[in-house]
């Protein structure tokens, strides 16, 4: 099999970063336009058309929806058929993160955490964020990616929990920290909760969890009873868009989960902001792309 | 909820106005600031080059290119206030701000600023860049060209919101209303979940 032209993969890396900034997900618009329909609150239902004229304006000019570009995270799934070079794809993702910050041209937030210095590309030491997973059913490679803004990032947060704690005490954990982080993460966005695995894995699947399509419950019927309840729970604190009271707090619950140590609860949220930004491509090995969400 | 149509310079009385609740658009000046620029005036003792009397400031760091002697727009969008919530009080006292354009909300302090100079938190909403940044119609002037991309920024902006008072000159402010209305819900909502 012949290897792949990796300028490809630069090429895409570069155009989602782009395409993730500038053009909203369809699950999301429609998520805001029912978010919206629901919404009661008057000052909440201004709000709501500002947002409905932010995506206008970005779809009508091609150009950001929010100024804050974030920092690039790529979630990369390799089809067992695809033939791939790790390496390759892994400096070809940073390379077009950067080609895609200098040529767009977007601010970079990419910051050195001691020296504070930004060399305006949004890659550094450790960046682009890059996870891996494999697929057994697919022979392209699949690439999802997600900037993610400081406004709803900073807001994360995770704790290990012990099994005598039970479920309750995960279900508490989660309201209290929208409670607490209120107007911060712009809602109304999407509450990503990891639930189980170790402290890496847990926020991994918090962040797996903002990736879904809005409003696509886990397969699991437990887990997606709970992100019902949880959601239900959530809109009912009237804390509204921006934090300044309405019905909508949030677009929705999603919850990701995995095996966890017999002594173990861990538990993380990752918060979404309401410009749920992603974008998707797929590589097939004879080089063709097809973009998606 | 009212919605107003203001012009700058903004007035005691317009200000006055203003309730918790209501929405505002306005034309005029409107100013850019961030954490640096504050920290530069008030930390550094620098005075401001030119008059904030009765203006509004926006907490920004504006993507812009300069194409000569002139600044263009790229992307102008607005970031957590809180974190120079510190600057506030005298922003308004001293140099007469009238408005302050951010979002997630100021503090005590400022609140009792605003009261006794007659001033507002105008909440922004967040993530809506693209929408500010067509609302810009100019940027007419940078001020402490040094500090870019947090220098002083003078903007001349049409129809600029919708923005939500969300602190008034009489004491009150939103997010903290609404934060305790969700507080004393807390009890039901535990209860329903089976949280003990």
């Amino acid at each position: 099999m012949a290897d792949l032209d990796y300028q490809i993969v630069e090429d895409v890396a570069k155009e989602l970063y782009i395409r993730a900034l500038c053009d909203l997900p369809p699950d999301v618009r429609e998520a805001l336009k029912k978010a919206h329909d629901r919404e009661t609150n008057p000052t909440a239902k201004e709000i709501f058309k500002a947002i409905f004229k932010t995506i206008e304006v970005a779809d009508k000019n091609k150009t950001l929806i929010c100024q804050d570009t974030g920092l690039p995270i790529y979630m990369v799934k390799v089809g067992s058929q695809f033939p791939w070079n790790g390496y390759q794809i892994k400096e070809r993702l940073a390379k077009g993160a950067e080609r895609a910050t200098r040529e767009f041209p977007f601010r970079g937030s990419s910051t050195h955490p001691l020296t504070r210095i930004n060399p305006q590309t949004s890659v550094g030491e450790g960046l682009p964020v890059v996870h891996y997973d494999f697929d057994g059913e697919n022979d392209y490679l699949d690439i999802l990616m997600i900037p993610k803004g400081s406004g709803s990032e900073n807001m994360s947060t995770m704790k290990m929990f012990y099994p005598a704690h039970g479920i309750s005490a995960l279900k508490k954990f989660v309201i209290d920290t929208v409670f607490e982080t209120g107007a911060n993460p712009c809602p109304p966005g999407i509450i990503g909760i990891g639930i189980g695995g170790t402290a890496d894995l847990v926020m991994k699947l918090a962040k797996e969890a903002i990736a879904r399509p809005v409003g696509q419950r886990h397969p699991d019927p437990q887990i997606a009873e709970m992100e019902e309840e949880l959601e239900e729970a959530i809109n009912s604190m009237d804390r509204g868009p921006m934090g300044l009271g309405g019905k909508i707090t949030t677009l929705g619950v999603h919850i990701e989960t995995a095996y966890t140590h017999i002594t173990q609860n861990p538990i993380a949220i990752n918060t979404q902001c309401w410009p749920a930004r992603r974008a998707r491509a797929k590589i097939y090995p004879n080089g063709n792309v097809e973009y998606g969400y | 909820m009212a919605t107003h149509h203001l012009t700058t310079p903004f007035t005691d009385e317009a200000i006055r106005k203003l309730q918790a609740g209501d929405i505002v658009y306005f034309d005029g000046t409107l100013f850019g600031i961030r954490d640096l620029t504050q920290i530069y005036m008030f930390d550094q003792n620098h005075e401001p080059p030119v008059s904030l009397a009765g203006m509004p400031c926006i907490h920004t760091a504006p993507s812009l290119k300069k194409v000569g002697d002139k600044w263009e727009k790229i992307c102008v969008g607005t970031t957590t206030s809180t974190r120079m919530d510190r600057f506030s009080p005298d922003l308004i006292g001293q140099y007469g701000v009238k408005a302050i354009i951010g979002k997630g909300g100021l503090y005590e302090g400022s609140l009792k600023a605003m009261q006794e100079h007659a001033a507002v938190y105008l909440a922004i909403v967040g993530g809506s860049a693209a929408l500010e940044t067509q609302q810009v119609e100019e940027v007419e002037e940078v001020y402490w060209e040094h500090l870019h991309p947090e220098a002083l920024y003078k903007f001349r902006v049409k129809d600029f919101g919708p923005l939500t008072v969300a602190m008034d000159s009489h004491g009150r402010n939103l997010f903290e209303e609404v934060k305790e209305k969700t507080r004393r819900k807390l009890p039901e909502i535990y209860k329903r979940l089976q949280i003990t």
